[in-house]
């Protein structure tokens, strides 16, 4: 039952994005919706911790050797 | 210094999810018998989806940034200058040029229990172009990192695709680096690794304030992933740590963004965001990251965030604060034991300027962290090793 029901669940979200129109995105335009809202103190943010702690990726930008062993 | 190599990006495929879920329902009767109705929906959302109107693909905004960063504790102080311009040209493509400083000094726990203190800077530098065609972006880039024992270059590309009439945000992404590891007590010492990461990613707005971003990402390393000043301790005594040639890592993250309109003005005044990453290597480290955060409006101009992160990690399969005898690979570095930390800060941003596309904003950003870790002895005290540390950032942003 679940899994169906999460699908059930996905599938209205979806819905529910198609139904924000061009016109209604000026919330998901505003800068406190942004993932990254500031890219120059994410990447000293994400490297104070890539230099103290072992997990690594998935955070949104592309890594350079940050020589931090 | 040996490298932690990098981090990178991105996303997971909705598409991913619902055929997992699809699988799992088999084996139930009453979720096969939901399903029928439930593929007809999704297959009926995405019909939907594709039929919205299309929208193009948009490049990152003209924008500057120059920021002074600070970082101090345990036992160690780094801070420096970082700079990025972002600067169309043409309607079809953008640049973005960057520069980002360290300087190193003190003595951390390894430092102070087994070499000198030290200094020690690390200047990279940064571009990329992007390049738009239709409802995707093109991006290319290049970094290089110099500092005194550690080179490192990574050339990366990528593609992100609109889809669903910009509803639905599709990244593919891959980076090489090379790197060069050396020692500067041992100037005929030099050793090489190479990185890979490849970066799958899917953005999804849900509903007019709420949007998702799902990342994974594999890096790949092949080389010496030691550093080459670091000891493990057999039976009390010191001899030079000893890593695996490769390490392969996976990591999937999920972001939500959910802005609020508390008072039903028609207006957008603050958001909650709720952040997940898990991550697993083969070197049998697995971590978990939690972050949770909360951004409110000001007036027009003040923009302020408070965010709470948690991390947590298990220790390498050839970690050990202590060996019992010679093993193959033998490795004490407080990176790769057992630990956790927390942090905890703010953010605010004033917008000083504010006409049409010419924008000017100072920020100011303060994180308390507190690191504790299970198995790392202080050798100084005999105790489990933890430490406290602040970090700060002051910027100046300028869009045009």
């Amino acid at each position: 039952m679940r899994p169906a029901l999460t699908m059930v669940m996905i599938t209205v979200f979806t819905l529910c994005g198609a139904c924000v129109k061009p016109y209604e995105r000026e919330f998901l335009a505003d800068p406190i919706m942004s993932f990254s809202r500031d890219p120059i103190a994410d990447k000293h943010r994400h490297h104070v911790f890539e230099v103290r702690e072992s997990g690594r990726g998935a955070e949104g930008s592309e890594g350079g050797g940050c020589g931090c062993n | 210094m040996a490298p932690k190599a990098a981090k990178g990006a991105v996303v997971v495929a909705t598409s991913l999810t619902l055929g997992q879920h699809l699988e799992s329902a088999r084996g139930h009767d009453l979720s096969a018998r939901c399903l029928p109705v439930a593929a007809l929906l999704a297959f009926g959302a995405v019909v939907v989806c594709a039929s919205a109107p299309a929208s193009a693909a948009a490049l990152p905004e003209d924008r500057a940034d120059a920021m002074y960063h600070y970082y101090k504790g345990g036992g160690t102080k780094v801070d420096g200058p970082a700079l990025l311009v972002r600067e169309g040209v043409g309607d079809k493509t953008s640049v973005q040029a960057s520069y980002y400083a360290d300087s190193v000094s003190g003595a951390s726990i390894d430092v102070v229990t087994t070499a000198s203190p030290y200094k020690d800077k690390r200047d990279e530098y940064g571009i990329s172009a992007d390049y738009l065609y239709r409802d995707s972006v093109l991006s290319a880039s290049f970094t290089t990192s110099r500092e005194s024992d550690y080179f490192a270059d990574t050339f990366g590309f990528s593609v992100t695709q609109d889809l669903m009439g910009g509803l639905t945000t599709l990244n593919l992404g891959y980076s090489a680096g090379h790197d060069v590891v050396l020692r500067n007590t041992d100037a005929t010492f030099e050793r090489t690794i190479d990185r890979y990461q490849y970066r799958l990613g899917l953005s999804q707005v849900f509903t007019k304030t709420l949007i998702m971003s799902l990342n994974y990402e594999v890096i790949a390393d092949d080389g010496y992933l030691n550093n080459p000043y670091r000891s493990a301790r057999v039976l009390g005594s010191a001899v030079p740590e000893k890593y695996p040639l490769t390490r392969d890592s996976h990591a999937v993250a999920l972001q939500l963004r959910q802005g609020l309109d508390l008072f039903d003005k028609q207006e957008l005044r603050s958001a909650v965001q709720f952040d997940y990453r898990l991550f697993w290597d083969t070197w049998d480290i697995n971590a978990n990251t939690l972050e949770i955060g909360y951004h409110q409006y000001f007036g027009k101009r003040l923009l302020a965030d408070v965010h709470y992160r948690y991390y947590s990690q298990d220790k390498a399969v050839f970690y050990n604060d202590s060996f019992p005898g010679e093993f193959l690979y033998m490795a004490r570095d407080k990176e790769l034991s057992t630990f956790n930390d927390h942090s905890l800060g703010f953010k605010v941003s004033y917008r000083w300027v504010d006409r049409g596309s010419f924008k000017f904003s100072q920020s100011f950003a303060y994180d308390y962290l507190k690191f504790k870790y299970d198995d790392f002895t202080d050798l100084r005290t005999g105790e489990p090793y933890s430490f406290k540390a602040s970090t700060a950032q002051l910027f100046l942003s300028f869009w045009y």
